[in-house]
């Protein structure tokens, strides 16, 4: 069946660089950076990852960042904790444009 | 006694209890061979650096039907070593000048002369390693003294905990393994064993229950520490993070899962020069129910002799098996993934 996403993908992500060297060496080195170890622990960084996948619904991350964060040590319940953030988030932007919401109904209104 | 779940693959028929067909899947997923990767690293062929370990295999038969288990132990498992094999392994065990005694099986304190075998081993002075499953402690009253045992004859007991919640360890151990696992630690622990100051070692080991690596053992051993000691009182010294085999029973839930292609191609990615360099069997012997020589446990499993002349005990000849080639196949990416696995945990 022929799907928009196709898991097989994911391992083809250095592919990018086919397209454009440069720039794709460039993005490659500044994610390895990014994930290395720092003032956050690598450890650290694959939960707001695996939190940050949610948000933004990739599936390609979303397998990456739960394989990863298992091998991280990482059990269900503090995976699934991690999504609730990102859960939380989502649903607190669009709660709080209510607000804005708010104002213009009133700016609106006698 | 833990509730019995499950068969062996052996007691089912089943076509992955025979190594040649684990063999030729293991072939079939058509990635690098191993041994053209230990070539690239300057390695090929292996060989050992001495025979310091002894590990004996002392049968099958187990009181657990663990999901991962790499020697298909159970119950049904008739497969048990004889006084008469033990005897010549202690006769192999002068000869080769090994400073460690591994035994393992199965649960090797099944084996009605395991007992004898052990005081003998003991007053060679060896230092003797029990790999122990912990409930066989609380099977049943006979067993319920084996702490003390261990003790008299300063054994270090190597245990399995694949996690400190029930879940995941009796997801891939067994229903109610998890609690009499505790409870088997909490009678260790009261004879001193992980106690600091005690002498009595106790550690344990974590495997991934499921498709993936596992994390940093020395994270995961600061986790293990602070939640058996808060949960449960539980003390012990060292995790050791072990790698899943694709072997035997995990190589058939690796298939049954849709999990085997992916795995294979993260050990082989995760394929690591030093671990490879560190791998157990560079040091380690291991010995079959029935007496017959292997470079690893896993090996022994597979029906991978020794390439020596004498592949049984009673033809053992130190100075061929330190001169032997280490026969490696596509299972031994499990050892050489990431920080490298072997019975006593990474190798980096």
């Amino acid at each position: 069946m022929k799907t928009y996403y196709d898991p097989e993908d994911l391992k083809k992500f250095g592919n990018i660089s086919d397209f454009q060297p440069e720039l794709g060496k460039k993005f490659f080195e500044y994610y390895g950076n990014v994930f290395a170890d720092g003032a956050l622990t690598k450890r650290e960084k694959s939960l707001i990852a695996l939190a940050v996948s949610h948000a933004l619904q990739c599936p390609y991350c979303i397998d990456a960042y739960t394989q990863d964060a298992m091998e991280r040590g990482y059990d269900e319940e503090q995976m699934m904790e991690a999504v609730h953030v990102a859960g939380a988030i989502r649903g607190g932007a669009t709660m709080v444009h209510g607000v804005q919401m708010m104002n213009k109904y009133k700016e609106l209104s006698m | 006694m833990a509730v019995l779940t499950h068969k062996s693959l052996a007691a089912q028929d089943h076509e992955l209890s025979e190594s040649d067909k684990q063999l030729k899947l293991l072939h079939e997923a058509g990635l690098t061979p191993f041994q053209d990767k230990l070539t690239d690293t300057g390695l090929f062929p292996l060989k050992p650096m001495n025979l310091d370990i002894f590990q004996i295999n002392m049968g099958k038969m187990c009181n657990q039907v663990c999901k991962h288990c790499h020697v298909d132990a159970g119950p049904d498992r008739k497969e048990i070593m004889t006084r008469e094999t033990m005897l010549e392994c202690l006769e192999a065990i002068d000869k080769s000048g090994c400073t460690t005694v591994d035994l393992t099986g199965g649960a090797p304190e099944m084996n009605p002369d395991f007992r004898w075998f052990v005081e003998q081993l003991s007053s060679k002075g060896k230092h003797i390693i029990v790999r122990c499953n912990l409930t066989i402690i609380v099977a049943n009253k006979k067993y319920n003294d084996l702490p003390e045992f261990y003790k008299k004859h300063n054994i270090e007991v190597v245990s399995s905990l694949p996690y400190f919640s029930s879940t995941k360890t009796d997801a891939q151990r067994g229903d109610g393994v998890f609690e009499q696992s505790i409870r088997a630690l909490q009678m260790l622990n009261a004879v001193g064993y992980g106690e600091e100051g005690s002498g009595l070692i106790l550690n344990l080991v974590y495997n991934p229950s499921g498709a993936f690596l596992p994390p940093d053992q020395s994270e995961l051993a600061g986790t293990f520490h602070a939640k058996l000691k808060d949960r449960y009182d539980v003390v012990f010294n060292d995790l050791f993070a072990i790698t899943n085999i694709p072997i035997s029973r995990y190589l058939q839930y690796l298939v049954a899962s849709g999990n085997y292609n992916g795995y294979m191609e993260k050990l082989v990615n995760a394929y690591n020069p030093m671990a490879a360099e560190n791998v157990m069997c560079r040091s380690t012997l291991s010995i079959s129910w029935d007496g017959y020589i292997y470079d690893c446990d896993f090996n022994q499993m597979l029906d991978l002799k020794v390439a020596t002349k004498g592949q049984h005990l009673r033809d053992f000849n130190a100075q061929d098996l330190l001169e032997r080639s280490i026969i490696v196949n596509q299972h031994c990416y499990g050892c050489t993934a990431g920080a490298g696995s072997s019975c006593g945990g990474t190798t980096t």
